[in-house]
């Protein structure tokens, strides 16, 4: 339950008025903090410790067996605030990985625009494959315009492989071998 | 169907422009200063447009609008989801505030319940995102009279509460933590304990911070009696929060309009009794002590259980494990962030009692995913509405004192 509380107050005493009291008490608080111990980092030179799920610069990631996740349903296109995602859908090599080449896409083209990207990890949460993984970079730059997009080399130099809880392909594969008993 | 037409009579062109040229020319030996829009006094792009006697304020005309980026309009172009991190940069000292009155309102229309658990984050949400807020203000407020000091020890404390905030939901200022029906992930393990900590590191600040502020003589010389908002005056603009309590009403949306279950908790709400600066400090260091009582309540009685009402599957996404190894919750994904949730024709107009005052979301809902009208009610814009009638008769460098008290957010004003 919440009760009222009135801020009363009083006047100043006489020897509050006189500054004395408060320049020793003021004194001893600010003089007591300067003992402590700094709560600030030497920034680039010491970095602060990200903590996991922290939403950084979105990238494209691999799968263990460095197979594209990415099966561009463009969901994360749809779902970005920003319009920072811009995908043209393309298909799979089929000399390349003659597996996956007839049944699924991958990206031609993965443009995320980090000028205009929010960093609100919609894309990641949306995404049916875990193709698209928010890093723990916090900073960017760049000279120019062109060089603030993100095209789909980059994005995956900068993803790598994420290990796949999931396992699509060996799921498949397995149930392949075993001949579809199972169902 | 068939369109009409008005022809829009816009009156005497040459005479309009005569009188708005003339409104602002200066009659008499009156000094024009302008403050602004870019001025660390200001907090923000605010413009002031003063008229001075010597050193006596004469007329003030706040220059709003340079922080417009039409959200209202935003949000009826995209998914009720989509609009969550636009609602980060309404009060940006606050966001995750902001997060959750927003998500309460498309809930209400939706008629949704959240689970316990997903109600408990909330509230322990919000009353972080209020102490926060009022570190800041209580801070800056300080910094703006001159004690640079207060500032520093205040901001060391707010950085604790925003690496809390990182590792809650992934990111320090733009948290777009609610989604509709619940929240975007449960607390990381070990989490409660760790704001714990900081609920008790961060009372003997504030003591510290009222050792040098309450009792100082210069702060009270440069507060007390300065920028008085009467009763009447502060319910006459619709001021809310705490600039409202501090000139003494008693009003407070947690206690009389209770929401997400803060009937159950234990606080006291901070009523002011003249409502000047020094009135508005005092309401401002008590809120933070009340709302560590609160979150030390939430800590003790912490509920199991869901975070988003599952059950409701044409509002609410399904968790990642399943759309990633079922068909429909695989559909049930791509139909909620394509179509955006369902939500059912209807409108509803909610408030809730953020740091700044009563934030407020008027939603028309036409059925399906997007909007058809969204309007939200900023308390920092009716705070400085008052500033035309509040800041005349003041000294130059009580204007400092003024607007540091007052606490507004221009992103919530201009939205």
């Amino acid at each position: 339950m919440a009760t009222t509380k009135v801020m009363e107050r009083k006047p100043l005493t006489m020897a509050e008025k006189t500054f004395i009291p408060q320049i020793a008490s003021g004194l001893k608080t600010t003089f007591g903090n300067m003992l402590k111990k700094p709560v600030t980092l030497e920034y680039p030179d010491e970095r602060p410790v990200i903590p996991n799920n922290y939403r950084g610069v979105p990238t494209l990631v691999k799968d263990p067996n460095g197979r594209e996740k990415c099966v561009s349903c463009q969901l994360c296109e749809f779902v970005c605030p920003p319009k920072a995602i811009r995908i043209t859908p393309g298909s799979i090599d089929a000399d390349a990985e003659p597996d996956r080449a007839h049944v699924e896409k991958a990206p031609q083209e993965f443009d995320i625009n980090m000028l205009r990207c929010i960093y609100c990890g919609y894309c990641q949460e949306v995404c049916p494959e875990e193709a698209i993984f928010l890093q723990d970079i916090f900073s960017v730059s760049g000279y120019s315009r062109d060089e603030m997009v993100n095209n789909k080399e980059k994005l995956y130099a900068l993803g790598g492989t994420l290990p796949d809880a999931h396992l699509k392909w060996d799921k498949k594969k397995a149930a392949e071998e075993r001949g579809n008993e199972a169902h | 169907m068939a369109t009409t037409t008005q022809e829009i009579s816009i009156g005497d062109l040459p005479a309009r422009a005569a009188a708005a040229s003339s409104e602002g020319e200066l009659k008499g030996d009156n000094m024009a200063i302008n403050v602004g829009p870019s001025h660390p006094t200001t907090h923000g792009v605010l413009r002031l447009l003063m008229e001075l006697d010597g050193d006596t304020i004469t007329k003030c005309r706040p220059v709003i609008g340079y922080l417009h980026r039409g959200d209202e309009k935003i949000a009826e172009n995209m998914t009720y989801n989509q609009f969550v991190p636009y609602t980060d940069r309404l009060d940006y000292l606050a966001p995750l505030a902001n997060n959750v009155a927003y998500a309460m309102t498309v809930e209400k229309v939706a008629g949704l319940q959240v689970p316990e658990r997903c109600e408990a984050i909330r509230v322990l949400c919000c009353e972080l995102a209020r102490i926060s807020s009022h570190l800041l203000g209580v801070g800056v407020y300080g910094m703006d009279a001159g004690a640079w000091t207060v500032f520093m020890y205040t901001f060391t404390e707010r950085e604790k509460l925003y690496t809390l905030f990182e590792e809650l939901t992934g990111a320090r200022f733009t948290t777009s933590y609610t989604r509709i029906g619940g929240v975007a992930r449960d607390i990381p393990e070990g989490w409660l304990g760790r704001v714990n900590d900081f609920c008790n590191g961060v009372l003997p600040v504030l003591d510290q911070v009222e050792k040098l502020l309450t009792r100082n003589r210069i702060f009270l010389d440069r507060t007390e009696g300065i920028g008085v908002i009467s009763r009447e005056t502060a319910l006459a603009y619709g001021l809310t929060g705490p600039n409202l309590r501090a000139s003494g009403v008693d009003f407070d949306l947690r206690k009389d309009r209770p929401y997400l279950g803060y009937d159950r908790y234990d606080f006291d709400v901070p009523v002011g009794t003249t409502g000047d600066c020094y009135d508005r400090y005092l309401v401002r260091g008590e809120e933070i002590r009340q709302s560590v009582r609160i979150v030390r309540q939430i800590i003790e009685t912490f509920p199991d259980g869901p975070v988003c009402a599952e059950e409701a599957k044409q509002i609410v996404a399904p968790q990642k494990s399943k759309v990633l190894s079922s068909m429909e919750e695989l559909i049930q994904n791509f139909m909620i962030t394509t179509e955006g949730p369902r939500i059912p024709a209807g409108e509803v107009y909610f408030e809730a009692e953020n740091p700044k005052g009563a934030l407020g979301f008027f939603l028309v809902s036409k059925g399906g995913g997007v909007p058809y009208r969204l309007k939200i009610r900023g308390p920092s814009f009716c705070s400085l509405s008052l500033l035309e009638e509040l800041v005349p008769g003041h000294h130059m460098t009580d204007i400092t004192c003024i607007l540091g008290s007052l606490d507004f957010v221009m992103g919530e004003c201009d939205r």
